[in-house]
C-alpha cells in the first residue's frame, strides 16, 4: 500500500454514526446492493447530495469525535467506494476502525484534527508514520500511527483482511492454491 | 500487578500469565456467529474450525419482506447445511440474536466471544468477554482465533437502591447523560455496586446491551446465583466466575448514587441525551408509535410490566404500539403468562421476535416527521427509518405509559 496520501479536506462533526454512513432503510434492506450503489447514500441524512455529486476519489475525509459510532455495518466500505484515500478523526469507534482495518481504508486516530483544518484545504498524510501536513497553512500534526508488527498495521500493508486472510489460510494449508 | 475482568479472560485465552492494556494479542475464541460463511465459502475453505461454536440465526429481515431477502436466507441455510452448523434457529425457534444465543448457551463466565453485531457487548451480562467482529468474524470461523488489543478498563460503581419504576434502561440512560456516549471507547467497562447485585439479569442485560452505546469493546458485570440460575440448563460445560483482582487498574472510575433515580428518557439523536421523564412533561411531546421490542428491552419481565400498566387500559386511539419479544421462547413465556393477552386487549399489535422496527427495515418503519418512544437502544437521525422522524428511548414502562397517555409519560401515574 501507498504510504504518502494527499487531498483535499472534507470536515464532518462529531458523533457521525454507521447509520450516516450506511442508512439502514437503503442499504440493509436493500440485501445484494453493490458497494458502489451503497455508497450514494452516503451521509444523505446529514450532507444530502454530497456522497452523489461532491466528494471525489483522492479526497480526505476528516472527522470529530467518536466517527463511526453506533452499528457494525461497514461504514468504511462505503467511504472507501467513493474514492477517499485517508480518514482522520479525533477519535474513532472500535468496531469502525476495525472495519476500517479490514477493509483495507487507512483510518488514523488525529487528536486536534479538526482545529488543524479548513474544509477545502490539502494535507498530506503519511500513514505509517502518522505525520500530517496543512498543505495550505504548512502546519505539522501528529496523528496516532499504527506501531508496526502489530496485527492492525499487517492487516493495513497487506491491503486489508482479504490479502492477508489468503495467504494465512495457505500457510496453514486450509487451501490448496 | 492486578487484572481487571476483561484481562484476566484475555490472557487466559492468549495462552499468557499477563496482559496489560495497549498490548496487541492474538487470542484463542469461544464461540461466533455465522454471519461470514459467505466469505469462508469464497476463500475456499471448505470446514469451520469447530461446527459446535457457530450460532446462526435470521433475525434482520425476518421473516423476509423481499424476494432478495428471500434468496439472502436460502442461501444461508445452503450454508448452514454445507458446514453442518449445530446452533442455526430457524424462523419460530429463534428471534434476535443477542437473546437466542444466550439462551442456547452461547456465553458462560470467563470466556471469550467475538460474533458479528455490534450489540454483541450484551453478553457481557454474563461476566464474559463478548464483542463485536465483523468482516474478520471470517478469521474466526477459519482458524478459531482473532486479534484484540488488550483495552483499558473502567470500573462504574452503582450505589444505593434502585426506586420502583426505574429499570436497567433507566440506569444506563442517566449513566450515558452524565459520562457522555464515549466513556467506554475501546474500553472494557465493569459494573459493580450493590445496585448491580440487586439488578435483574434482565435489567444488567440492557445495561450491558448499550455498552456499545457508550462505545466500549466490554461491558461486564460480575457473576453472581442470577447468573448461573439463567444458564442453568443451558450451559452445560464447566465454568467459573472471573472477578477483578482487588489491586486491578483502572483508567477511571465513577461512582454513582441512584437512589433517587427517577424514570429516564433519551432525546432524539443520541441515547446520551438522556433527561428525567418528568423533565420533558411540559412539552407534550405527541407519539405516533410505542415500540416495545428489541434485544435492549423485550424480555419476560420487560413485557410484564407493560402488561401490568396496560392492564384494563386501551392504547391511546393516535398511538400504533408495536410489541416484539425479544426472542420466540420469551414469546411463548409471555403468552403462557398472559402478558401478550393483556396487551391485545389494550390494542397493541404483537409481532414475532424481530430485529424489524429496531432498525427501519420493516414491520413497522416510520415515516418524515414521525415520532416513536421506543425500548431499544438507538435514537440516531433515521434510525427507524425517515430522517425526519425521530425517536425518544425509555424503559418498557415508559413505553407502555406513553402509548396510553399519547405523548410521553412518566409511568409512576400508572400505578
Ligand atoms: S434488535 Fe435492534 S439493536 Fe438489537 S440486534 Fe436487532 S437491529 Fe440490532
Amino acid at each position: 500500500m501507498e504510504t504518502v496520501k494527499s487531498g483535499r479536506i472534507w470536515k464532518f462533526g462529531d458523533h457521525i454514526s454507521t447509520d450516516f454512513m450506511m442508512p439502514g432503510h437503503r442499504v440493509l434492506a436493500n440485501p445484494g446492493i453493490s458497494p458502489e450503489e451503497a455508497a450514494k447514500f452516503c451521509m444523505e441524512a446529514n450532507r444530502p447530495g454530497w456522497a452523489v455529486s461532491e466528494v471525489q476519489a483522492g479526497d480526505i475525509l476528516v472527522a470529530g469525535k467518536n466517527f463511526g459510532c453506533g452499528s457494525s455495518r461497514n461504514g468504511s466500505q462505503s467511504l472507501k467506494a467513493l474514492g477517499l484515500s485517508v480518514v482522520l478523526a479525533e477519535s474513532v469507534s472500535r468496531i469502525h476502525l476495525r472495519n476500517a482495518v479490514n477493509t483495507g481504508l487507512p483510518t488514523l486516530v488525529a487528536p486536534g484534527i479538526t482545529a488543524f483544518v479548513e474544509e477545502g484545504q490539502r494535507i498530506e498524510v503519511n500513514i505509517v508514520t502518522g505525520t500530517v501536513e496543512n498543505l495550505d497553512t504548512g502546519g505539522m500534526l501528529q496523528a496516532e500511527a499504527w506501531e508496526e508488527g502489530t496485527p492492525p498495521y499487517e492487516l493495513l500493508m497487506a491491503g486489508g483482511l482479504d490479502a492477508f486472510m489468503r495467504a494465512k489460510l495457505k500457510e496453514r494449508g486450509l487451501v490448496s492454491s | 500487578m492486578g487484572m481487571t475482568i476483561a484481562e484476566k479472560i484475555l490472557a487466559a485465552h492468549a495462552g499468557a500469565d499477563t496482559v496489560t492494556s495497549g498490548q496487541y494479542v492474538w487470542c484463542k475464541v469461544d464461540a461466533t456467529s455465522g454471519h461470514r460463511l459467505p466469505e469462508l465459502e469464497e476463500f475456499g475453505v471448505d470446514r469451520v474450525w469447530d461446527k459446535d461454536k457457530v450460532f446462526m440465526v435470521d433475525d434482520h429481515q425476518a421473516p423476509p419482506p423481499t424476494i432478495a431477502a428471500a434468496n439472502k436466507v436460502k442461501e444461508l441455510r445452503r450454508l448452514i447445511k454445507k458446514y453442518d452448523i449445530t446452533n442455526f434457529f430457524e424462523y419460530g425457534r429463534g428471534g434476535i440474536l443477542h437473546q437466542v444465543f444466550a439462551e442456547n448457551g452461547m456465553y458462560a463466565p470467563g470466556e471469550l466471544v467475538a460474533q458479528c453485531d455490534s450489540h454483541s457487548t450484551a453478553g457481557g451480562v454474563f461476566n464474559a468477554c463478548v464483542t463485536n467482529a465483523n468482516l474478520d468474524a471470517v478469521h474466526v470461523l477459519a482458524f478459531g482465533e482473532l486479534w484484540f488489543r488488550v483495552p483499558e478498563s473502567v470500573r462504574v460503581i452503582l450505589n444505593g437502591t434502585l426506586p420502583s419504576w426505574c429499570v436497567g434502561k433507566d440506569v444506563i440512560l442517566k449513566v450515558a447523560s452524565e459520562l457522555g456516549t464515549d466513556y467506554g471507547l475501546y474500553r472494557s467497562v465493569e459494573y459493580t455496586g450493590p445496585v448491580a447485585s440487586q439488578m435483574t439479569m434482565a435489567q444488567r442485560w440492557t445495561v450491558t446491551n448499550m455498552g456499545v452505546e457508550v462505545g466500549a469493546k466490554f461491558a461486564i458485570f460480575e457473576g453472581d446465583d442470577k447468573t448461573d440460575a439463567f444458564l442453568k440448563d443451558r450451559v452445560t460445560r464447566p465454568y467459573e466466575h472471573v472477578t477483578a483482582d482487588p489491586d486491578a487498574s483502572y483508567v477511571a472510575e465513577y461512582e454513582f448514587d441512584l437512589s433517587d433515580l427517577t424514570p429516564m428518557v433519551a432525546r432524539p439523536g443520541d441515547p446520551g441525551n438522556g433527561v428525567p421523564v418528568e423533565s420533558v412533561k411540559s412539552e407534550r411531546v405527541k407519539v405516533d408509535q410505542a415500540f416495545l421490542g428489541s434485544c435492549t428491552n423485550a424480555r419476560l419481565e420487560d413485557l410484564e410490566v407493560a402488561a401490568r400498566i396496560l392492564k384494563g387500559r386501551k392504547v391511546h386511539p393516535d398511538v400504533r404500539m408495536l410489541v416484539s419479544p425479544s426472542s420466540q421462547e420469551v414469546f411463548g413465556e409471555a403468552l403462557k403468562a398472559g402478558y401478550l393477552e393483556t396487551l391485545l386487549d389494550a390494542g397493541a399489535l404483537v409481532e414475532h421476535s424481530t430485529c424489524g422496527p429496531c432498525y427501519g427495515g420493516h414491520l413497522g418503519v416510520l415515516g418524515d416527521h414521525e415520532t416513536c418512544i421506543s425500548s431499544s437502544n438507538r435514537n440516531f437521525t433515521g434510525r427507524m427509518g425517515s430522517p425526519l422522524s425521530h425517536v425518544w428511548l425509555s424503559s418498557p414502562a415508559t413505553v407502555a405509559a406513553s402509548a396510553i397517555a399519547g405523548e410521553i409519560a412518566d409511568p409512576r401515574e400508572y400505578l
